[in-house]
C-alpha cells in the first residue's frame, strides 16, 4: 500500500505601481490595484474557482477518499477577499467536507526566515490566525516560502509548535535517498520532515502540456501507476503544485481537469490512498535524520536562494528592508504594518534577478517589469518612502535600545495609571457606600492624582478623566 | 576571399560613428582569417592602420591620363599609395574625363568630409570607383553607408560581382522623418541594386523594409561591436568631482534628443542637489539647449563644455557616474558601449539599435522624461544599482566583439558567392 499527498499552493503578491522618485515623501500608496485585481480575477475565474468545484466533486464522488492540503498566503487571501470574495465561500464549502487541511506558511510569502527571526515568527502567527478565523483550522504542518529550509529554520519552526515541515526534495541534499519517506531534521530531531517529490510534481506542473516530452500525453492511469510502482517501503509521495496549474498554466482545453477527475478512480484501482499531511505525520515514523546547513529552496536549477538573493540589487534591497525591522516592530500604525507586510513578499526580489538574461525565462515571465533594474528602482523608491514614514514615527537619532527603554517606560506608566485608577475607583465605591458626605471631599483629591500623570502622557490621562466621569 | 570595400571615413580621421564601425568591422573580418580587403576612402592621410586592409585613396586614383614618372608619383603620393598601384590604375581609365577639374596627376581632389557640395563628391567618388573596379581583382563589393552606394553600384556594373551594402543609418534617422528626397533616392537605389543588405540593428532593418519597400529576404542584421580599450585610455587621469555627474556625449542635434535630457535633469534637480549634468558636443541645437536650461533655472548645474575629441572623451567618461543617450532614432549608437567599457552605467532610449543587444543598461522611451529622471535618480542614489550596472555592464560589453560581427558578414558573403 502506498499513499499520496497533494498540496496546492496559492500565492499572489501585492504588485507595486510605477512609483517615481519624486513621489517619495508625497505618495504613500504603493500598489497597482488595477493589475492586482485583473490578475487575481483572471486566475480565479480560469483556475481557482473551477478547480475548487472539481475538488469538491472529487471528494464527493470518491466518498471522501480524496484528500488534499492547501497552502494559501495571507496576501493572496486578502486579494481574494477583496476582488473574488466568492472564492472564500467556495473554499469554506471545501473545508466543510473535512478532507482539506491547511498548511502553514509566512503571511506574505516572505524570506523573513533568513531576514529576521522575530519577523518570521510574527508572520507565521499572523498567517495561522487568519486561516483559523476564516476556516477554523490550526495548521500543524509548516511549509516555508518556496520551500526555503535549513536546520536553523527547522529549529525555529519546531519552537513554534509545528509537528512537521515540508521542503523541496533537492537532489544535492537527498543524494541517493528517496523523497518518499518520512525523515527528521537535524535541527529539531523531534519534528518530522517531509520532502516534495519534484519529479512527479513537475510532471503535472510543468510537463503536462509539453508535447516534446517522451511520456506525453500524461494520463491519470499512467500517473497513478508511477506512484503505485514505488517500492513497498516508500510509503508517501508528496505532490506539491501551484493551484493555478489546474486551469491557468494548463488551460481547460489541455484536459487538466479531466486528468484530476480521473485520479481517485485509478488510485482506488491501484491501491493508492490519499492522505492529508497530518495523517501522514501521525502514521509514519522517521527513517533517518537529514542535515541541511545551507538554505535550500524549490526555485531554479540551483535549488538555492539565488532566485531572490545574490546579485547586488537583491542584496541591497533585502538588507535595506530588514534594517528597519526592529523599528517597525515598535510601531503600532496599522497602515505602516500592512505596507511592511506587503513589501516583504519574496516576489519583489525575484523580479530583480538578473539570471534570466542567461538561463530560463521564468523570472521574466512572472515579472511585471521590463528589466531587473526597473524592478529595483521601483522597489527602492517605495522602500525609501516607507523608511521615511518609519523614521517619522521614531527618529533615527535615537538608538534602538534607548527607544525601547522609553517605550517600556511609557507602557509601564500606562499600566501603573490603570492600576492606580482601579484602586481609586474601589476606594471611591467604598467611600460612597459608607459616607455620602465624605465622598464630595474625596473627589478633588482624586482629581489631583491623575492630573500629575497627565503631564507624562496624554492619552492615558484622557482615559482616566473619562472613567472618572462615569 | 577578396573584398572591395567603399567607405567614407577611416580612423584616425573620423567625423562620426561610421569610421569607427567600418574600421572595427574590417578588422574583425580580417581576424577571421583568409580575407583580403581593399578599402577605398576619399582622402587617406597616410597614418591609417594598414595591417589588415589595403587602403586606396579615391583622391589618388587617376581618371585622366597624365604622363608622369615613377619618382614624381612617389614624391607626390608615396606616403599614401604605392606608385605601382597608381600606374596600374592609370592603365584602366575608361573614359575621357578631361572636362573635369583634376590635378597634375589626373586625380579628383576630395575633401573626405561632408562639404556643402556633398552630392558632387559622391558622384566623383562613383567615377573613381569605375577605375578601381576595372583594376583590382575581387570577389565581392561592400559599400558602407549611402555616400558610397553609387560607387558600389558602379563597381557592380563594371565587374558583375555581387554587391553588399551596409546601412549604418538612413535619412529617416537623421531627419526625424522629414527625409531629403535626393538622399532617399540614392539610398533606395543602392538598396534595390544590392544583392544583400546588412543593417546595424533590427530597428534599421525594419526601416529599410517598411520605408524603402525592400524584400525582407535580402536584409540581414549584423549588430555593431566595440573595440577593446587599450590600457592608456582605461587608466586615463581625471578629476573625480564631489558631486555626481550625468553625461550626454554626442552631436547636439534633433536626432539625439537633447531636450529630453534637459527636461529630465530639471526633474532630478528638484529632488537632489549634489548632481551636475554635462552636455558635451556641438550641433545646431546647442544654443536652444542653453536657452532651455536657463529657462528651467538649472544653468548653474547644467554644463556645456563643447566638442570633445580623442582622449578628452575618455576623461569625460571617467569622471561620469551616469551616461545618457536619449536618441529619438539611433540606428545603432556605439557610444553607450564605450561608456560601459569605462565602467559608466548607461541609460539609453529604446529607440536605439544597441538596446537590442544590451541587457545591463536602463532602457526608456526617448520621450519618457519621468522614467529617465527616475533612472538617473536610482543610479546616483542607490549604490547597488550603480555597482551592479557597472560590473555587469563591463562584463557584457567585453563579450561584444567585432570578430563575431565579422564572422556573420563573411557568412553572408559565402552565401552570396555560392548561390
Amino acid at each position: 500500500m502506498s499513499a499520496v499527498c497533494f498540496y496546492f499552493k496559492i500565492h499572489q503578491p501585492f504588485r507595486l505601481k510605477r512609483y517615481r522618485f519624486f513621489d517619495i515623501g508625497n505618495d504613500h500608496y504603493y500598489y497597482d490595484d488595477f493589475a492586482n485585481d485583473e490578475i487575481i480575477t483572471r486566475i480565479a475565474q480560469r483556475a481557482y474557482l473551477p478547480a475548487n468545484e472539481l475538488l469538491l466533486q472529487m471528494i464527493q464522488d470518491s466518498g471522501k477518499k480524496f484528500k488534499c492540503a492547501f497552502s494559501i498566503t495571507g496576501t493572496a487571501i486578502e486579494q481574494l477577499q477583496q476582488f473574488v470574495p466568492e472564492f472564500i465561500d467556495s473554499m469554506k464549502k471545501l473545508v466543510d467536507t473535512g478532507c482539506v487541511e491547511f498548511v502553514s506558511e509566512t503571511y506574505d510569502h516572505s524570506l523573513a526566515a533568513i531576514g529576521d527571526e522575530e519577523e518570521f515568527r510574527r508572520q507565521v502567527e499572523l498567517h495561522d490566525k487568519l486561516i483559523y478565523e476564516l476556516f477554523g483550522q490550526k495548521p500543524k504542518v509548516f511549509c516555508n516560502t518556496e520551500f526555503v529550509y535549513n536546520d536553523e529554520i527547522a529549529a525555529q519552526v519546531y519552537s513554534m509548535g509545528f509537528k512537521a515541515v515540508l521542503t523541496e526534495g533537492a537532489k544535492h541534499i537527498l543524494g541517493w535517498k528517496s523523497p518518499n519517506y518520512m525523515y527528521s531534521p537535524a535541527g529539531a530531531p523531534k519534528m518530522k520532515l517531509l520532502f516534495r517529490n519534484s519529479k512527479l510534481s513537475d510532471d503535472v506542473a510543468k510537463r503536462f502540456t509539453d508535447t516534446s516530452w517522451f511520456e506525453f500525453p500524461l494520463t491519470a492511469d499512467k500517473y497513478m501507476s508511477w506512484i503505485a510502482q514505488a517500492p513497498k517501503e516508500e510509503q508517501l509521495t508528496n505532490i506539491f503544485i501551484n493551484y493555478e496549474t489546474i486551469g491557468d498554466s494548463h488551460p481547460r482545453e489541455t484536459g487538466i481537469f479531466d486528468f484530476f477527475r480521473a485520479l481517485p478512480r485509478f488510485a482506488a484501482e491501484k491501491g493508492v490512498e490519499f492522505w492529508t499531511p497530518s495523517e501522514a505525520v501521525s502514521k509514519l515514523k522517521p527513517v533517518d535524520q537529514i542535515a541541511v546547513t545551507h538554505p535550500i529552496s524549490g526555485a531554479d536549477e540551483a535549488r538555492d536562494l539565488s532566485a531572490w538573493l545574490g546579485n547586488q540589487l537583491q542584496d541591497e534591497a533585502f538588507h535595506k528592508l530588514y534594517s528597519v525591522a526592529e523599528r517597525v516592530h515598535l510601531c503600532s500604525d496599522r497602515r505602516l504594518l500592512q505596507d511592511w507586510d506587503y513589501l516583504q513578499s519574496s516576489d519583489h526580489f525575484f523580479y530583480m534577478s538578473t539570471k534570466h538574461f542567461g538561463d530560463g525565462a521564468v523570472h521574466a515571465m512572472f515579472s511585471p517589469y521590463e528589466s531587473p533594474y526597473m524592478a529595483f528602482t521601483n522597489y527602492m523608491n517605495v522602500l525609501s518612502d516607507f523608511i521615511v514614514r518609519v523614521e517619522e514615527q521614531f527618529p533615527l537619532s535615537i538608538e534602538n535600545e534607548e527607544l525601547n527603554a522609553l517605550l517600556t517606560t511609557i507602557k509601564n506608566q500606562e499600566s501603573e495609571i490603570e492600576m492606580l485608577n482601579k484602586e481609586l475607583r474601589a476606594i471611591k465605591a467604598a467611600n460612597e457606600g459608607v459616607k455620602d458626605n465624605e465622598a464630595e471631599e474625596a473627589k478633588p483629591a482624586a482629581k489631583k492624582a491623575p492630573a500629575k500623570k497627565a503631564a507624562e502622557k496624554k492619552t492615558p490621562a484622557k482615559k482616566t478623566t473619562k472613567k472618572k466621569t462615569d | 576571399m577578396k573584398a572591395l570595400m567603399f567607405g567614407w571615413e577611416f580612423p584616425p580621421h573620423i567625423l562620426g560613428g561610421l569610421g569607427t564601425a567600418s574600421y572595427g568591422l574590417t578588422k574583425g573580418m580580417a581576424e577571421n582569417g583568409n580575407m583580403d580587403i581593399s578599402f577605398v576612402i576619399p582622402k587617406p592621410h597616410g597614418d591609417e592602420d594598414k595591417s589588415f586592409a589595403k587602403i586606396i585613396g579615391a583622391g589618388n586614383t587617376p581618371i585622366c591620363w597624365r604622363d608622369t614618372d615613377w619618382d614624381y608619383v612617389k614624391a607626390r603620393i608615396g606616403n599614401v599609395m604605392d606608385p605601382q598601384l597608381y600606374f596600374d590604375l592609370r592603365s584602366h581609365i575608361y573614359a575621357d574625363f578631361n572636362y573635369m577639374n583634376v590635378n597634375d596627376l589626373g586625380c579628383i581632389e576630395f575633401s573626405g568630409r561632408y562639404p556643402d557640395n556633398l552630392l558632387d563628391e559622391i558622384n566623383n567618388y562613383s567615377i573613381v570607383a569605375g577605375v578601381i573596379a576595372r583594376t583590382l581583382d575581387f570577389d565581392i563589393i561592400h559599400s558602407h553607408d549611402w555616400l558610397t552606394y553609387p560607387a558600389g553600384i558602379h563597381a557592380k556594373q563594371v565587374s558583375g560581382k555581387p554587391l553588399v551594402i551596409h546601412v549604418h543609418a538612413t535619412d529617416f534617422d537623421r531627419s526625424r522623418g522629414n527625409v531629403n528626397p535626393t538622399v532617399f533616392n540614392i539610398e533606395r537605389d543602392g538598396m534595390l541594386n544590392a544583392d544583400h543588405i546588412i543593417t546595424v540593428s533590427d530597428l534599421t532593418r525594419r526601416t529599410v523594409i517598411e520605408k524603402y519597400g525592400i524584400n525582407p529576404e535580402k536584409v540581414t542584421t549584423v549588430h555593431n561591436a566595440v573595440e577593446p580599450l587599450n590600457d592608456e585610455l582605461k587608466n586615463v587621469e581625471s578629476h573625480k568631482m564631489k558631486e555626481k555627474v550625468v553625461t550626454f556625449l554626442g552631436r547636439i542635434t534633433m536626432q539625439k534628443g537633447p531636450e529630453y535630457f534637459v527636461e529630465a535633469a530639471a526633474k532630478v534637480l528638484q529632488k537632489v542637489h549634489n548632481v551636475r549634468f554635462v552636455m558635451a558636443g556641438s550641433g545646431d541645437m546647442m544654443e536652444k539647449m542653453i536657452d532651455l536650461a536657463a529657462q528651467k533655472d538649472i544653468s548653474d548645474r547644467f554644463h556645456f563644455p563643447g566638442f570633445q575629441k580623442g582622449k578628452q572623451v575618455y576623461e569625460m567618461l571617467k569622471a561620469s557616474d551616469v551616461y545618457i543617450m536619449p536618441s529619438v532614432s539611433e540606428p545603432f549608437g556605439i557610444s553607450p558601449l564605450e561608456a560601459m567599457q569605462m565602467g559608466v552605467p548607461s541609460i539609453i532610449s529604446k529607440q536605439s539599435g544597441c538596446a537590442e543587444i544590451l541587457n545591463h543598461v536602463i532602457k526608456t522611451d526617448f520621450w519618457d522624461i519621468d522614467a529617465m529622471a527616475d533612472a538617473i535618480y536610482s543610479i546616483i542614489t542607490y549604490p547597488a544599482m550603480y555597482n551592479q550596472l557597472r560590473d555587469e555592464g563591463l562584463a557584457e560589453v567585453n563579450e561584444i566583439k567585432w570578430v563575431k560581427a565579422g564572422k556573420k558578414v563573411i557568412d553572408i558573403y559565402n552565401k552570396l558567392l555560392n548561390q
